[in-house]
């Protein structure tokens, strides 16, 4: 309920905050800091900054790591921050795109690699339709539980079938195909005092066994291109239909939005992505095993986006970084992760459930309903539409 | 498939089908009260067995006692059990749910808290040893805390002794009491729901809240009473299923608690019997299942139940009400 004292309150100035300001640069100037950030983030692995660098692990094959979760992140984006839809199977997608690669680029055929990516976003979009036709019609809540079912029977037929190689899993997945152009050095920090470090270097695109950074590039390129077609979906009517069906369903439909088909749209869309990412990591480790698509994996997924700000792509990137890389930053509390993202995700859920960046729709939806409990204050006063408002 | 494969399948279907029903009704509970699914549930189940596994240890419960002295004891793990599973679920009531409830949260957002509920109940016993040394306690308490991430075993002190046979399938005491017990504890739920005046108070917060609240009902208490009978029953479901497979871990309560919401959904979730049917039903379904494909497909067979069920009847066999069942 809205006090007099809300309601009272002027409307304050704006503030030149640091959003206003990058709102007021010219459009080049933005072009030239986006390309500038993407540069740095590229090297970032390069330059080993001396706090962000993981001491106990290769910190390029954590920043692998880190991007990979970055991209599922963005993709259970669509489905839960757009489309609204709660999916606890998300690793199921993530699982049959890395399969696609290994059983095709080594088990049961030798198909070249960029053919193998195609073929297993293609499969993996074609099981999120599968999935979705007929479950996106039940209820929220039981979306959450058939998908969670979904997760735990792809992992169990892998696990099952002895044609995809059972609990063995497979190994040998190719890995990309290599460019061997040029070598990088990496810097080397001591204390704060940089020095370049030509012993050890890494090839520009030479995807081998032991160095993670070029995987890093590939993964970094991949989700600069999905943010692109992110934010270019997200404004446009496919976007908008997302968020009226999330916020209602009922009226979206009324207001001729085909939500279903929408809905399926998201699904399918989350889908893709998550077997992109799937395949980029069979690529990477070049082994698959049952064992690694367990549904916690799926948890932490869901926790990168909810963490983050689900509905916001900067926010579930920056979740995406929390999940991923701080575990491996801080490798002796390495077990206490799940224990931690539970704590974050109860404490969240019940004081801050937009989650650390929430989207800018959540703060818009947030004055309008209180423009529009002001409108119903002074409504109120001449003694009617309070009913109306209320039932559905 | 022989007819001895069949009734020893039947009968085994029908025992853990039990446990499944008692466990499914804390799912159903809170749910026909707040229509959120619980998630955290399936952790009330874990710390409930953990409970039984302690006190058992704790009282040097072994294989092989008098008979009157092994009921005692599993009567005193029972109760243990109970306590520890219903102190549980208040306590998701109090930190997963309450403070969302007064907010009027979405029930996704309610569905996240639990889930964040679930882990932080499962990592703690998951990291017991650990929190256990925080507070100098490894050393003293090193039976009950060490190898925190393994299979912990139940020392049933009861011994299983060979009832009668039915066509050279032979019935099992253990079998029998588990089977018994948990229909016994279901039916006297379900009259506690029926016939008591605080059940009473749960059927009508379940069917219209406002009007409870206007009839002198006091919704929290009932909501609370919700989640520890739910939690009870899980305790007992926990000490049943000790007693039939005889280990647990502290990630148990994961495929349980999934199993036990097929069971609820299946049997029409909100619905006291239902939980009962569902779960006798899914029981039986596995076991024929594992039978036909082979026991490592149990589990697929169980999900996939659940996935057609929530397709083609979403409110199950009984239909989902638990406050439309006649009173």
């Amino acid at each position: 309920m809205s006090t007099s004292a809300t309601s009272a309150r002027p409307t304050r100035p704006a503030r030149r905050g640091l959003g206003d300001r990058w709102a007021a640069l010219p459009k080049p100037a933005k072009i030239v800091v986006w390309v500038l950030v993407a540069l740095l983030v590229y090297a970032l692995p390069l330059l080993n900054p001396p706090i962000l660098s993981t001491p106990d692990s290769d910190f390029g094959s954590v920043m692998f790591t880190v991007a990979s979760y970055a991209l599922v992140a963005l993709g259970l984006n669509i489905v839960l921050g757009y489309a609204g839809l709660l999916d606890l199977g998300y690793v199921g997608f993530y699982a049959i795109g890395a399969y696609t690669v290994a059983v095709f680029g080594s088990l049961h055929g030798k198909v070249p690699f960029v053919l193998l990516i195609v073929l297993a976003v293609c499969i993996s979009t074609a099981s999120g339709l599968l999935l979705g036709a007929p479950t996106l019609r039940v209820r929220g809540d039981y979306l959450a539980i058939v998908t969670l079912g979904f997760g735990e029977i792809v992992r169990l037929v892998f696990l099952n079938t002895e044609w995809l190689n059972a609990a063995r899993g497979i190994t040998n997945v190719p890995r990309p195909p290599s460019l061997d152009l040029f070598d990088v050095p990496q810097l080397q920090w001591s204390g704060f005092t940089a020095t370049v470090d030509l012993g050890t270097q890494s090839t520009f695109l030479k995807f081998g066994l032991l160095d993670g950074i070029p995987y890093y590039w590939l993964a970094l390129t991949v989700i600069i291109v999905v943010l692109v077609a992110d934010v270019l979906l997200q404004a446009s009517r496919v976007g908008r239909a997302w968020e009226a069906t999330r916020e209602d369903e009922e009226a979206a439909e009324l207001n001729g939005v085909p939500t279903f088909r929408y809905k399926l749209l998201a699904f399918a869309m989350g889908a893709f992505i998550g077997g992109l990412s799937g395949a980029l990591y069979a690529a990477r480790t070049g082994v698959v095993n049952p064992e690694t698509f367990i549904i916690q994996l799926s948890m932490l997924f869901l926790a990168a986006v909810v963490i983050g700000g689900q509905g916001n792509r900067w926010g579930v990137l920056l979740g995406a970084v929390v999940v991923a890389y701080l575990p491996e930053r801080f490798r002796e509390f390495a077990e206490f992760r799940v224990l931690a993202f539970g704590l974050l995700l109860l404490a969240l859920a019940n004081f801050r459930p937009q989650g650390l960046l929430p989207p800018r729709r959540a703060r818009r939806a947030k004055a309008a309903a209180q423009e529009l409990e002001e409108l119903e204050h002074s409504g109120a006063a001449s003694g009617d539409t309070k009913e109306g408002g209320i039932r559905a | 498939m022989s007819l001895e494969t069949f009734i020893d399948l039947t009968f085994t279907g029908l025992v853990v089908g039990a446990i499944y029903g008692l466990f499914a009704l804390g799912y159903t509970l809170v749910y026909g009260v707040l229509r959120l699914i619980n998630f955290a549930h399936s952790e009330v189940f874990m710390w409930g067995s953990f409970a039984a596994v302690w006190v058992m240890m704790l009282l040097g419960g072994r294989t092989g006692m008098g008979v009157l002295p092994a009921i005692g004891l599993l009567l005193v793990a029972l109760v243990a059990a109970m306590l520890v599973s219903g102190g549980v679920a208040l306590v998701v009531e109090r930190l997963a749910y309450r403070r969302l409830r007064a907010k009027n949260a979405p029930p996704l957002v309610a569905l996240i808290s639990a889930i964040g509920m679930s882990f932080v109940l499962s990592e703690v016993m998951g990291l017991r040893d650990r929190i256990a040394g925080w507070v100098g306690l490894r050393e003293p308490l090193a039976p009950y805390v060490e190898k925190a991430r393994e299979n912990v075993s139940f020392v049933n002190p009861l011994q299983s002794v060979t009832l009668f046979s039915i066509s050279g399938f032979q019935v099992r005491s253990t079998q029998v009491i588990v089977l018994v017990a948990a229909i016994v504890m279901m039916v006297g739920l379900d009259q506690f729901v029926r016939r008591s005046r605080l059940g009473r108070g749960v059927r009508a917060v379940s069917q219209d809240p406002e009007a409870a609240a206007l009839m002198g009902v006091d919704k929290n208490r009932v909501i609370q009473l919700t989640f520890l009978l739910g939690g009870l029953m899980a305790g007992a479901a926990a000490v049943l299923y000790l007693m039939h497979i005889g280990v647990t871990k502290f990630n148990v309560g994961f495929i349980l608690g999934i199993k036990a919401f097929t069971a609820a959904v299946l049997g029409g979730i909100g619905n006291i019997r239902g939980a009962l049917l569902g779960g006798l039903v899914l029981g039986l379904a596995e076991n024929y299942g594992s039978n036909i494909f082979g026991s490592n497909w149990k589990d697929v067979v169980s999900f996939l139940l659940l996935v057609l069920v929530l397709l083609f009847r979403p409110t199950g066999i009984l239909g989902e009400s638990l406050g439309k069942a006649r009173a």
